[in-house]
């Protein structure tokens, strides 16, 4: 399978890559807008700030690029809340491929921010390889709106997306390159999807 | 909160785990790739490695080794020890790191905090505090690693954590240096204290003996994390059975 990630010259690439060649799978990173738009599936990975990963796609011309795949795309994190129109983070225009916007955490006493830790999902849609009760890994300042696309989600404070899925695009808010066996069960759906 | 979480701290030195008692006297406890693994499958939620002697030794941390954790464990793990710079912290990440923490180089030039939450988002950035009881009052030590270079920074626990989480860190464990591998507890009203100050998730470390010492952290001190070394390493609290005591106790864990 030729799987490529995509280099939004953010950190933490090195996980991601580590998880997936746990299934013998070798992905490419690259910002190559042509091996992008050929590749089997595509991981859109993100840790970092939306406005600095929005800079680097656009200095890259890969807005367009993304917003016409047709392979299945997983965002994780950062890369999901970029699917989205907006984010409150440094006030940034994202890619727009799902409704809604990307809000702030505000802590109270018994819930700091950043949500940090493993967290019990409500899983709508089991096709994503998650079931209700799944326990799995934040680590996220900003949360991105409940919608017609959230197919999982989590507590904190207020129902906050854990998964979502428009069309072929999937996101996880959740990181499931470090959420044990659930985290590999969903990236496993996503590779045979 | 989600989850709190049950947090082995493994101190490295020279690619091994060691363990020493108030920071001196190491002993080997053994090899990292194997420590890792053990500690995943018994149900740890998350991993600390501190490579002890870094940051009194003024080098980083080697992120040969972050590499073999990261190739074999599927739950999170931090990272600390003489990370002083923006790339050092950026080859921690890109080695498989999902957290770095800061310690002695952030009391040297606290403009590094802002530095690192800026690139890597605050998420990535821990703030570890080694935390001295004198006069009354809770002060902050530097370079701990080494007894000989360990020495005062003149700066109260509170007010550094209060510094620290405005600049950006998005988590504080917070070590109270007394109790450290003495089993009596964790320093409860210290740690509320800190959970108060920060709006960050708080992690308790230094003086796990018992089960009802990690209730206390979590009911008591209001901690999102309790940290402990030599409980687990001795095999003296099995981390299942822990989880099982805590459930028991009315506290969400993972299982």
């Amino acid at each position: 399978m030729n799987l490529v990630i995509v280099d939004v010259g953010c950190g933490n690439i090195g996980s991601v890559g580590i998880a997936f060649e746990r299934f013998g799978l070798s992905p490419r990173i690259t910002g190559d807008g042509e091996a992008i738009s050929t590749a089997d599936k595509v991981i859109l990975p993100g840790v970092g700030a939306a406005g600095y990963a929005m800079g680097e796609i656009a200095r890259r011309g890969l807005a367009p690029v993304l917003r016409a795949l047709r392979q299945p795309v997983l965002g994780i994190c950062l890369g999901m809340q970029i699917l989205f129109e907006h984010s409150e983070e440094e006030d940034t225009a994202c890619l727009g491929i799902i409704p809604g916007a990307v809000r702030r955490l505000d802590p109270a006493p018994g819930r700091p921010v950043p949500h940090m830790g493993w967290s019990r999902l409500q899983v709508r849609d089991e096709e994503i390889g998650l079931r209700s009760g799944d326990y799995v890994y934040f680590a996220h300042s900003f949360a991105c709106d409940e919608g017609a696309a959230t197919v999982a989600s989590a507590d904190y404070g207020r129902e906050i997306p854990a998964a979502v899925r428009a069309g072929n695009f999937l996101g996880a808010q959740f990181h499931p390159e470090r959420s044990g066996e659930a985290g590999a069960r969903f990236l496993e759906s996503f590779l045979d999807a | 909160m989600p989850a709190r979480r049950i947090i082995p701290c493994l101190d490295v030195k020279d690619g091994r785990v060691v363990k020493g008692i108030q920071f001196r006297d190491h002993r080997d406890v053994g090899d990292i790739v194997e420590s890792a693994m053990r500690y995943r499958e018994e149900g740890a939620d998350e991993l600390v490695f501190y490579d002890i002697a870094a940051s009194a030794e003024r080098r980083s941390l080697d992120p040969e080794w972050v590499r073999r954790i990261a190739r074999v464990i599927d739950i999170p793990f931090a990272v600390a020890g003489g990370v002083r710079t923006r790339d050092q912290a950026a080859a921690c990440l890109d080695a498989g790191a999902d957290k770095v923490s800061i310690n002695s180089p952030a009391l040297e030039r606290p403009a590094l905090i802002e530095e690192l939450a800026r690139d890597f988002g605050s998420q990535c950035v821990v703030l570890g505090v080694d935390s001295f009881e004198a006069d009354g009052d809770y002060w902050v030590k530097q370079y701990t690693g080494s007894p000989d270079a360990t020495r005062d920074t003149g700066r109260r626990t509170l007010d550094w954590v209060k510094e620290a989480t405005d600049r950006g860190v998005g988590e504080v464990v917070l070590n109270c240096m007394r109790r450290d591998g003495v089993r009596t507890g964790y320093d409860l009203a210290h740690t509320r204290a800190v959970v108060q100050t920060a709006s960050v998730p708080v992690i308790a470390s230094g003086g796990a003996g018992a089960p009802e010492h990690f209730r206390d952290a979590f009911v008591e001190a209001g901690a999102s994390g309790a940290l402990a070394a030599t409980v687990f390493h001795d095999r003296l609290i099995p981390i299942p059975d822990l989880k099982e005591y805590l459930a028991a106790c009315g506290i969400e864990m993972r299982r």
